[in-house]
């Protein structure tokens, strides 16, 4: 018989380490594809779910239960990746200089006329992704959280840690610092 | 050249990145690799315990040596020879051994 989640981890904590594997296959495609929204190779996916999973087991006590397993995996998850992002700050900074001709097309079509520039081409993708590398952790965390997976202030702020007037502070902040990057990919460009 | 409207830009590129489908493939056996690390931890944990345990008690032993060593060395000599605590000491560590000569 399956047996439920607050069995297995009524389990873990007495000491069964084998009633975690069940948790760990469940839940794993969720981590890593949340570690895919802030890592690209995937070396480095697989080590931030590892890190997950691994903080997840050791800190199975601070779990209450009074919400779903999958909210409080889902916290540790999103504040492992801003972790990463803070201990990978090195890696954005670069030039627009080396963008690809797909890119590049796709700007230039968006600057002739912006509704012919489509958003579901490969290289408005790209273009986003780059855009996305560039930014500081505290503001890619934020735009992925608000502006790409749509989630409201507060949830942000159940998810990461921080208070909600910190979390708009640092959104009206990103939004900001992705208009600079935006204008700093024009004049790489243009000028 | 136009000029490039940077709001909209920021709007559109959000809008594709929406439109990005997270890839929640998991490699292969995972989960067994997971476990395997915590096993392997957990063994770790236990020699790990122990070496902190003796690095504890040898730090321990360290100092108190030294505070031994300080007050041997600041503790002036007494003139006095029968004040002598190693005298004293010995005394009455080799008391049992005196005390048949003593006795007639």
């Amino acid at each position: 018989m399956e047996r439920s989640e607050a069995e297995l981890i009524a389990a873990v904590l007495r000491g069964d380490r084998a009633s975690f594997e069940p948790l760990v296959a469940k839940y794993s495609p969720r981590v890593l594809a949340t570690a895919r929204r802030y890592a690209r190779r995937e070396s480095e996916i697989e080590d931030i779910a590892q890190e997950v999973w691994l903080k997840a087991f050791d800190k199975l006590k601070s779990f209450r239960g009074e919400a779903p397993f999958e909210h409080w995996l889902m916290r540790l998850a999103v504040r492992t990746c801003y972790d990463f992002l803070r201990g990978h700050q090195r890696n954005r900074e670069s030039s627009f200089s080396e963008i690809s001709e797909p890119e590049e097309d796709w700007l230039d079509r968006f600057v002739a006329d912006p509704g012919s520039a489509a958003e579901d081409a490969d290289a408005a993708r790209a273009l986003v992704n780059r855009v996305l590398e560039r930014l500081s952790p505290e503001a890619r965390l934020v735009i992925q959280l608000l502006e790409i997976e749509d989630r409201s202030v507060k949830e942000i702020a159940e998810l990461t840690g921080w208070s909600v007037p910190l979390v708009k502070v640092r959104a009206f902040r990103a939004r900001a610092e992705m208009r600079k990057i935006l204008a700093r990919m024009a004049k790489d460009k243009y000028l | 050249m136009k000029r490039m409207n940077f709001a909209q830009l920021q709007q559109k590129l959000t809008a594709a990145a929406r439109l990005q489908s997270p890839d929640d493939r998991v490699p292969y056996a995972f989960e067994k690799r997971i476990m395997a690390l915590l096993a392997q931890r957990a063994a770790a944990s236990g020699q790990i315990l122990w070496a902190r345990g003796f690095w504890r008690a040898a730090v321990s032993c360290v100092a108190l040596a030294a505070v031994c060593g300080a007050v041997s060395f600041f503790t002036p000599a007494a003139a006095d020879n029968s004040k002598d605590l190693s005298q004293d000491f010995e005394n009455t560590l080799l008391a049992s051994v005196d005390q048949p000569d003593a006795t007639p």
